[in-house]
């Protein structure tokens, strides 16, 4: 952070804090959090405790919840998503969409109640409306359908598809959507298929 | 439960619920469930559990051999009228703050000599099994505090450090998904799939959502604690098993109780 951000950081909080009696002027501290959680949870199965370890954007994007992030800072944490993303090395973006609606209709995945075993889902369907017919869709995340018919697939669509799934980051930083190819949730061949049920012509996304 | 005609009625609508075709099912739930609250009356399948709480609130139990009649909710010994509606609080005699599940098991220890893994083993019992002893203590607890105003204490430090941890915790992004609560719980008009999800920074959704926990899952067959609701909304942020009553769960628990202030308790409710 910039001297000239931080001063307009504190500019900002401080009539906020005036308002608020004395003994709510003191928060607790995000490492006092940090350890709180981990003497309250324990790992179950493939659930281990260090995942309550926030990397640098969990932490910024918890921190900068109910108070706007410096624009700054926000460009910084989008170069570092966009740098993770790792594009298909052999240049192949489309898989199966057959098999890419099971990924978006399946919830399953890293939560303690599975295990190594269990195959992660993607779970689109719990924030986006993707194709027409299944009517039981989420509405946290913005309506998808139509979402090939309405771009096509030229190559700087597919790559900027692939990037979003990837690291959602990318393009806004701390958005509520998973980074489904950075903490390895899908596999590239999933991603494939995911791609395919939004791009591919034939999808029930684009009828 | 007032009569048994009702609840055999109930478990009949409820199987022809479960049974219908899935889309409609998933549409029509809410209205469903509304219909079932309905012909139930003033019947709920949590009165069974209420009295069986009541029993074991009057019983002698543990190595003790002593009731919970004396075990003081925050209101004083035996006082369980609103008891609960001013859950979590301080407590003097532990030094800590503590929320109507961490409370019960504290008087199973002081006053019945129950050991305390005993006591916090296994608290949520598991799909088709009998509702566990604490299960039934919270249902009983619940119910006295019936439309009762909800006003969790901010008066002592501990109180209000609580409430400021539970706010970091609510905000707080972890594990392979980067969820935190306010990824699904800072907004209106959410849902995932078809289930509504209540924007718990405002108050009217904040008083409904703390009023009507613990709860009558349908779609269960149980009734759900407030832990058992953290315990279950942390598995799906992915986070590791949140332990029964720990320190950031009643902390949490105090931010919900402090943001639901002024709302009327309507527990044990009926829910999907």
């Amino acid at each position: 952070m910039s001297f000239k951000s931080f001063l307009s950081a504190a500019l900002v909080a401080l009539p906020i804090a005036a308002t608020l009696p004395a003994s709510y002027a003191q928060q607790p501290a995000n490492t006092e959090i940090q350890s709180l959680l981990k003497s309250s949870f324990k790992t179950r199965s493939i659930a281990k405790v260090e995942r309550l370890d926030q990397s640098e954007l969990q932490q910024q994007c918890s921190a900068y919840a109910t108070s706007p992030m410096p624009e700054a800072l926000k460009k910084s944490l989008e170069q570092k998503a966009l740098a993770s993303v790792k594009y298909p090395a052999d240049g192949r973006y489309l898989g199966d969409w057959k098999r890419g609606e099971r990924i978006a209709q399946s919830g399953v995945g890293m939560q303690f109640s599975d295990s190594e075993k269990t195959v992660n889902g993607g779970n689109c369907y719990a924030c986006h409306q993707l194709a027409k017919a299944e009517l039981s869709y989420g509405n946290i995340g913005p309506a998808l359908y139509n979402y090939g018919k309405l771009r096509g697939n030229t190559e700087p669509i597919l790559k900027y598809t692939w990037a979003r799934i990837w690291n959602a980051h990318a393009f806004n930083a701390c958005n509520i959507m998973p980074r489904y190819g950075d903490a390895a949730i899908l596999t590239e061949d999933q991603i494939r298929d995911v791609m395919a049920l939004l791009l591919d012509p034939a999808s029930p996304v684009n009828q | 439960m007032k009569t048994g005609k009702t609840f055999l009625a109930g478990l009949l609508t409820l199987g022809g619920l479960l049974s219908a075709p899935g889309v409609a099912l998933a549409q029509n739930t809410q209205a469903e469930i509304e219909r079932y609250r309905q012909m139930l009356g003033d019947g709920n399948p949590a009165e069974l559990l209420v009295m069986r709480g009541e029993g074991l609130w009057k019983q002698k139990r543990g190595p003790k051999q002593v009731s919970l009649e004396t075990c003081d909710l925050g209101k004083g010994p035996g006082v369980l009228q609103g008891a609960y509606a001013e859950l979590p609080r301080y407590f003097a005699d532990t030094d800590t703050v503590m929320d109507a599940e961490s409370r019960l098991v504290h008087c199973m220890v002081t006053l019945q000599g129950i050991a305390r893994a005993d006591a916090v083993k296994n608290p949520f019992s598991g799909t088709g099994q009998r509702q566990t002893d604490i299960e039934a203590l919270v249902a009983f607890v619940v119910e006295e505090s019936r439309g009762e105003t909800i006003n969790v204490p901010q008066k002592h430090p501990k109180e209000i450090a609580a409430y400021q941890r539970g706010e970091k915790i609510f905000f707080y992004r972890a594990g392979p998904y980067d969820f935190s609560c306010a990824s699904c719980h800072a907004e209106d008009g959410k849902r995932i799939r078809l289930q509504d999800l209540p924007n718990l920074l405002k108050p009217e959704p904040a008083q409904r959502a703390f009023a009507t926990w613990p709860a009558y899952r349908v779609s269960q067959g149980a009734m759900r604690t407030m832990q058992w609701r953290l315990y279950d909304c942390f598995r799906q942020q992915r986070f590791p098993e949140m332990d029964f009553i720990s320190p950031a769960s009643v902390d949490l628990i105090t931010y919900l109780g402090v943001r639901a202030q002024g709302g009327k308790m309507d527990s044990p409710a009926i829910k999907r």
